[in-house]
């Protein structure tokens, strides 16, 4: 009606063309390829091959270790942004800036580097055959494939909860601890509840690229545990059967969609879910 | 007992004679507490009894929410002790002191609703469902809040939020209620009916009330004991009546209400010099010759003809404030202030007139000289709201 308006809808435009070059149109062409064949015939093929022992194996392994590498995410990252969030204002941008700063680095360089940490001749080994102890073996183990996947993503899991923290008032937690709750009551009965929004968000975004990742099973795992990722990659990469990989990336697609859907059932009331 | 009251200064012991009766039930020994080298509180004794109700006064900085954190356990003194019915409390958590707190700016739970966050204390002590809610339909009945049990604590007014803060902390029945600026955050309508509120829950309950406030008509309205802070220190404990017409030091007059204070010297018992005049008066027990500060609240300065006064002056400026007229008054280079239903033009010259009574005569302090004088009227107004933001 006014020009303010005209002006307001037209700075969405940018917006609206980015979406669609970016997001709608790639998520158009997955949906084809997985429904097509090399001929661009319609079919469910694709799909249906999925079933397939191995394939199934190979989605349920991704689902376990991303469920994994969660979890232990989750368990670390939880002290440590509370701990954070209750410093000062100074010091929690420095300690965040740390957190942060592994990211810096390139994400091959970061996994190589835990290669050299963790191989039979590596600095682990090293260092424990010089004090003449018995040599790990921990180089291509489903351990180093999680290892690997929550140093890569835990500082997702950190700041979302970090964030969280941060608005909670600190005389709620002094009222908690007035009207009689121990140190670790005022973190389940006040901080935790205050916090889910930003659980939640930590959880979707390291489970979300856990479940996706190539590269971190390949060389930390040695070949021996296939991931979605590493599947998807090698359709594209060495077999060049765009519908293959089309279709289980569709698959992977729905299988985010239905986690997160649960995810947000269960953060309903909170509101104020960042994804 | 009566030959000895007679001696000391008047005011101080009629109250405390009938204080003593009544348990300790809080004690402050010689406590201390600095904050990165700053002095916050500095060796402070204070006594806080059985239901009453006390409050700490002061301005911003001066320690008294430090002091009530003392108390609730969230600061822990770097010298001296805190007594709780006798019994050394210093290193007790504040999960497990018999004090609840009612915070500034109410610190009520946001996730959870107007029941909940009442009943709070209750479910962590496990209480049985029923006495819950009898419990907390018995508060919200007290406060004023019935049917307001599923509202989102988000969604309430200031004054229902503080409503809740309130139910909340009394539900534990605690011996000691420590309340920090409880009411700072409302409009002034309905501070009052808050303080009267405040006032009728505490003479029903019976609970000790330790009220944090820099608001001293607050102060004085509501409290059987006033305690005036500043400068981490405790400058006079009383009653409200004691605080106001008995004031200890230059501080403690400028704080409370408004007043004059003049250099003076006590020429003898019940007789005072200032302003080039000899004065009766009621104070003794001061050296010969003695330099003094002499405190006159303008309420009590009498403006007369210029033949009957004992002191005559210019008036400099005249302001009409409804009840009276505010009316600064140069005499001898000192502004007083006073507050006279008679009116006067401005630059006219007038008498003035002071009863012995309205005379206080206050020992020297290393308040003397600071406060007082009306000379530049808008700089007190500028000191006073400062006094008026909320503290940290």
């Amino acid at each position: 009606m006014t020009k303010k308006n005209i002006l307001k809808q037209a700075a969405a435009y940018p917006h609206i063309v980015w979406s669609v070059i970016f997001i709608v149109a790639p998520l158009l062409f997955v949906a084809y390829y997985a429904f097509t064949n090399k001929e661009g015939v319609f079919t469910l093929a694709n799909i249906g091959q999925l079933a397939q022992a191995t394939y199934l194996e190979v989605f349920l392994r991704s689902v376990c270790f991303a469920f994994l590498a969660t979890v232990i995410c989750f368990v670390i990252a939880y002290p440590v942004a509370y701990f954070i969030s209750r410093t000062s204002p100074s010091t929690q941008k420095i300690l965040v800036m740390l957190v942060m700063l592994p990211q810096w680095l390139n994400f091959l360089i970061r996994t190589y580097s835990w290669m050299a940490i963790l191989e039979d001749t590596g600095i682990i080994n090293t260092v424990l055959d010089f004090l003449s102890l018995e040599p790990l073996h921990m180089i291509n183990t489903p351990g180093a494939v999680i290892l690997g996947m929550v140093y890569n993503f835990l500082p997702y899991m950190i700041i979302p909860i970090h964030s969280s923290m941060t608005k909670i008032d600190n005389r709620v937690l002094e009222a908690a601890s007035d009207l009689g709750c121990s140190p670790f009551k005022v973190v389940t009965k006040v901080v935790f509840p205050l916090s889910l929004s930003g659980v939640i968000s930590g959880i979707t975004m390291v489970f979300v690229p856990s479940i996706s990742t190539f590269y971190i099973s390949q060389k930390l795992g040695g070949g021996n545990f296939d991931l979605i990722g590493d599947s998807i990659e090698r359709q594209f990469q060495t077999t060049y059967d765009y519908n293959m990989g089309a279709a289980m990336s569709f698959v992977l697609m729905l299988l985010i969609i239905a986690s997160m859907a649960i995810m947000n059932k269960y953060s309903d009331d909170e509101g104020g879910v960042i994804v | 007992m009566n030959e000895k009251k007679i001696i000391e200064p008047k005011g101080e012991t009629i109250a405390t004679g009938e204080e003593n009766v009544q348990k300790k039930i809080v004690q402050l020994k010689n406590v201390a507490k600095s904050f990165d080298g700053e002095i916050i509180l500095d060796h402070i004794n204070l006594d806080v009894y059985e239901k009453e109700f006390i409050t700490l006064l002061g301005p911003s900085g001066c320690g008294k929410t430090t002091t009530l954190r003392i108390i609730a356990g969230f600061v822990t003194p770097d010298t001296g002790d805190v007594l709780f019915e006798d019994a050394r409390i210093n290193d007790l958590p504040p999960h497990k002191r018999h004090v609840n707190t009612v915070f500034q700016k109410y610190a009520l739970f946001p996730h959870l609703n107007v029941y909940e966050n009442i009943a709070f204390a209750l479910r962590l002590k496990k209480v049985s469902e029923e006495e819950i809610y009898e419990r907390v339909e018995e508060m919200l009945a007290m406060v004023n809040l019935r049917g307001f049990e599923k509202k989102d604590v988000n969604l309430l007014s200031g004054g229902q939020q503080q409503r809740v803060a309130i139910a909340r902390a009394l539900i534990n029945k605690p011996k000691v209620l420590l309340l920090d600026e409880p009411l700072g955050a409302l409009d002034l309508k309905l501070r009052k009916d808050m303080q009267n509120e405040l006032k009728n829950i505490q003479r029903k309950t019976g609970i000790t009330f330790v009220y944090v406030t820099h608001d001293q008509e607050e102060a004085l309205s509501m409290s059987d004991t006033v305690v005036v802070m500043a400068d981490g220190k405790i400058q006079q404990i009383g009653t409200p009546t004691d605080i106001y017409n008995e004031p200890e030091n230059a501080f403690v007059a400028d704080f409370i209400g408004e007043s004059n204070i003049i250099d003076g010297v006590m020429l003898d018992d019940y007789k005072v010099r200032f302003s080039g005049h000899e004065f009766d008066c009621l104070d003794k027990g001061f050296d010969k010759n003695e330099s003094v500060d002499v405190v006159v609240r303008p309420e009590d300065v009498d403006v007369v003809s210029l033949d009957k006064g004992m002191l005559t002056g210019t008036v400099t400026s005249v302001t009409f404030k409804g009840v009276h007229y505010e009316i600064i008054v140069s005499i001898k280079d000192f502004k007083w202030m006073i507050q006279s239903t008679d009116y006067v033009e401005v630059g006219q010259n007038i008498g003035v007139y002071v009863e012995p009574d309205a005379i206080h005569i206050m020992k020297k302090s290393e308040y003397s000289n600071m406060f007082g004088d009306y000379s530049s009227f808008s700089d007190e107004l500028e000191r006073l709201s400062d006094a008026n933001e909320e503290e940290e």
